[in-house]
């Protein structure tokens, strides 16, 4: 035996666990709680995952860009602590704002995927889409988008044209101008090829108020086609996993989709979220946080395609958190989901729509999910990244 | 999808389920270990347990690979890491496993090289592409990936690659059954075996387990039906007042293992004499190291690893979680101090922990679900 196999020196303890224990126990509230043991622990669990989040690490690191916890509480103990204001609060997809007569609504967001190319799209496509359909999520009509582009030193011109033209092409289906930008070019090294910011504006001109915040038992959660298609496509389009599949991004603008939803169920409609980053499990579960409801999703129900089904066992992740670039998840009243479900089977982009579950009204703030196997489990937000630089 | 949806037919659960419960003798209590991570990761995502009787407790074992790292295992990792020149390649579910000093994660954001990889061989193809860099693969796993590790030494030999090494941290599963045998606080009827690493070692390796300790052990697949179909053989055996190793994964688990894998680890590592496993301290002829034939590959060798010891924190009670003593739910610090995007413990960090498929799966009260699902 070598005292290298022995290890060396008297063991140590990790400063920072034992800080984290001292920092979790002082802000734990001892209250007689009821229930059995197992259910007094939930309970404890439910207030610490209540607590504002607090950003532990001293570096960002790819979870925080991953849309799951890490980037929650990123944003909310960074930026929304510097920023706060009552619209910036209510953390939708982009802001309503009041302008005289009129209602705007205003959203950016930024685009990093890697490989710019991929089956079905590139960050063309994905920045106009995707800026448009955070407005169509809103309620709102898509009007025009900025753009802005950050390019590395050596980036070809060729390629440029060719996100160009997508962005142009993008735009035209969507009916958006693109009517300002901006442009910057880095050293070689400092940016992967190039980098791509959108920000749009639309009007507000139904009389809905559409909010994460609006679920009710008893509601219908609808999805408008298969999940996954896009996650999986970038995924394997980097030729890092020697996986081939027949398989194209889901990248489309929704405004048309979901104006369509609008009209056939009315203020019945209590939600849209277009299920990007993080997937539908991330957006099932913001609706169950920011309403104090339960999710019920029917395992059965969730439309999957069977080549995505397969990679993501492959893969070892779940589809209901890979990302989707033009499908978007809705709560609608359940006298009006019949009508809202057939608006979208109508819909060239909705023919895969399904409903996959319900909302209830206990345990609030959970999503569950009955699986196919017949029993019942969590389905939480992700803490690390699957799949990072999809989008 | 084919040769998956078969092993997940609610109407085939409810029948084993049904059957399970007419085996049960009224008034007795059951548990059963599940020794693999893999098995644990399924019985929550598919919420396994609402088919079977409550006179039935799962108990979940050490067969996670990230869990049993200890902490200054990380932390000597991230030594070798922080080297100039140095590539560093791991799993991905290693990333975020913490050390004394943080994780791969935090060190990344630091500046150290660190890669995730799906296999050795990806780390191989890193080791070609950058000759000017030393790659070290952070090798982590049951006799399931001893193989590929093994493998990957022996082509880099024959290749000739002098810039490739693994850190090698490969450990075996008997040792650890063994472990929980003698283990004083644990009260088991049997255990559901090993899948994958059956597939490398076979069935005949658990025999003694039957024998010497009379526990039947029953090889199981990693889909639910098969972990049901296995604990309904488990209680089978028990009613039959019968004892053995029985094999339901033979569509993939070989009696008697694959001599060829077997071959291959056998040629590149030998035992060590002993190895620290997180939470259930150093076990005897635990872990595999390189040969001297492969010093040169042996990150070990190549580097002086600081061998850094640190102790679990005080509260952390991984070890009591990786030996069955304790649910995860019982931890004092699980799910306040210690949660998936915190963590304290490796059981909270890994898809296969037991802890983290708590959190992450079975974090709700079963009665108030069923409650509200009648109302």
């Amino acid at each position: 035996m070598t005292a290298h196999d022995l290890g060396a020196g008297i063991p140590v303890r990790a400063g920072w666990a034992e800080e984290a224990v001292t920092a979790a126990a002082a802000e734990e509230h001892h209250g007689a709680g009821r229930g059995s043991r197992e259910e007094q622990v939930l309970e404890r669990i439910a207030r610490a995952r209540a607590r504002k989040p607090r950003l532990r690490e001293e570096r960002i690191t790819l979870s925080h860009g991953a849309g799951g916890k890490a980037t929650q509480t990123l944003v909310e103990a960074v930026f929304l602590e510097a920023f706060r204001n009552p619209v910036l609060e209510q953390l939708e997809d982009g802001a309503s704002l009041r302008m005289g007569a009129e209602r705007l609504a205003f959203t950016t967001d930024s685009y990093v995927v890697s490989p710019l190319f991929f089956p079905g799209g590139d960050i063309g496509d994905l920045a106009v889409n995707g800026t448009v359909n955070d407005l169509a999520m809103c309620g709102a009509r898509p009007l025009h988008l900025s753009a802005g582009f950050i390019l590395e030193e050596g980036f070809p011109v060729a390629d440029l044209r060719r996100i160009v033209a997508s962005m142009a092409a993008a735009a035209q289906r969507a009916g958006v101008t693109i009517v300002t930008g901006d442009t910057k070019v880095v050293e070689r090294g400092k940016a992967d090829g190039c980098y791509v910011t959108t920000a749009g504006v639309g009007l507000l001109e139904r009389p809905v108020t559409l909010s994460a915040a609006a679920a009710r038992p008893g509601d219908v959660v609808l999805v408008s086609g298969p999940i996954g298609d896009h996650g999986i496509t970038v995924m394997l389009a980097r030729g890092e996993l020697d996986i081939e599949a027949d398989l194209v991004s889901d990248t489309a603008a929704l405004n048309g989709i979901a104006a369509d939803l609008l009209d056939a169920g009315g203020d019945g409609v209590r939600l849209l979220r277009d299920a990007t980053r993080g997937g539908v499990a991330t957006i099932c579960n913001e609706v169950a946080v920011a309403s104090g409801v339960a999710v019920v999703i029917e395992e059965k129900a969730i439309p999957v395609r069977p080549v995505v089904n397969g990679a993501s066992e492959l893969l070892g992740i779940d589809p209901l958190y890979v990302a989707c670039e033009g499908r978007f998840v809705a709560v609608v009243a359940p006298e009006r989901a019949d009508a809202a479900l057939a608006a979208l089977h109508a819909h060239p982009l909705g023919a895969g729509a399904a409903r996959i579950g319900t909302i209830a009204d206990d345990p609030p703030g959970l999503v569950l999910l009955r699986t196919g196997f017949g029993g019942t489990r969590i389905v939480d937000l992700l803490v690390g990244d699957p799949l990072p630089r999809i989008c | 999808m084919k040769y998956v949806d078969e092993y997940r037919d609610a109407e085939t659960a409810r029948a084993l389920s049904t059957a399970i419960t007419a085996l049960c003798e009224p008034g007795r209590r059951y548990a059963f270990m599940e020794i693999c991570g893999g098995h644990t990761h399924t019985i929550y995502k598919h919420g396994l347990e609402d088919h079977l009787p409550e006179a039935i407790t799962l108990v979940h074992g050490p067969g996670c690979p990230v869990c049993v790292i200890p902490m200054g295992r990380v932390d000597d990792a991230i030594a070798l890491a922080e080297q100039d020149g140095v590539i560093m390649t791991s799993f991905g579910d290693m990333m975020r496993v913490p050390g004394g000093r943080g994780s791969f994660l935090d060190s990344k954001a630091q500046g150290a090289d660190i890669r995730m990889v799906y296999s050795p061989l990806d780390s191989l193809k890193i080791a070609r592409k950058h000759p000017d860099k030393q790659v070290i693969f952070f090798a982590i796993g049951f006799e399931t990936t001893t193989p590929s590790t093994a493998m990957t030494v022996l082509r880099a030999a024959a290749e000739g690659i002098d810039n490739f090494a693994v850190f090698c941290n490969h450990v075996r599963v008997t040792p650890a059954i063994t472990a929980i045998l003698e283990s004083p606080d644990l009260r088991l009827d049997g255990f559901v075996g090993p899948g994958h690493v059956s597939t490398v070692i076979g069935c005949e390796p658990y025999e003694y387990v039957a024998r010497d300790h009379g526990k039947p052990i029953v090889t199981s697949g990693f889909e639910p039906l098969d972990i049901l179909t296995s604990i309904y053989q488990l209680m089978k055996q028990l009613a039959e007042g019968r004892c053995e190793v029985e094999n339901e994964y033979a569509r993939v688990v070989p009696w008697a293992g694959n001599p060829k894998a077997l071959a291959v680890i056998d040629k590149v590592m030998e035992v060590r004499e002993t190895f620290e496993w997180r939470g259930l301290g150093w076990i005897p002829d635990s872990a595999m190291r390189l040969r001297d034939a492969y010093a040169a590959f042996d990150a070990e060798k190549i580097y002086s690893v600081p061998g850094v010891r640190v102790a679990d924190p005080t509260a952390c009670q991984c070890g009591e979680v990786l030996r069955g003593a304790i649910k995860p739910w019982e931890c004092k610090v699980f799910g306040t101090a210690c949660t998936p995007e915190t963590p304290i413990g490796t059981c909270m960090v890994s898809s296969e922990g037991a802890c983290a498929a708590y959190y992450n799966y079975g974090r709700f009260s079963r009665s108030r679900v069923k409650a509200a699902a009648q109302s």
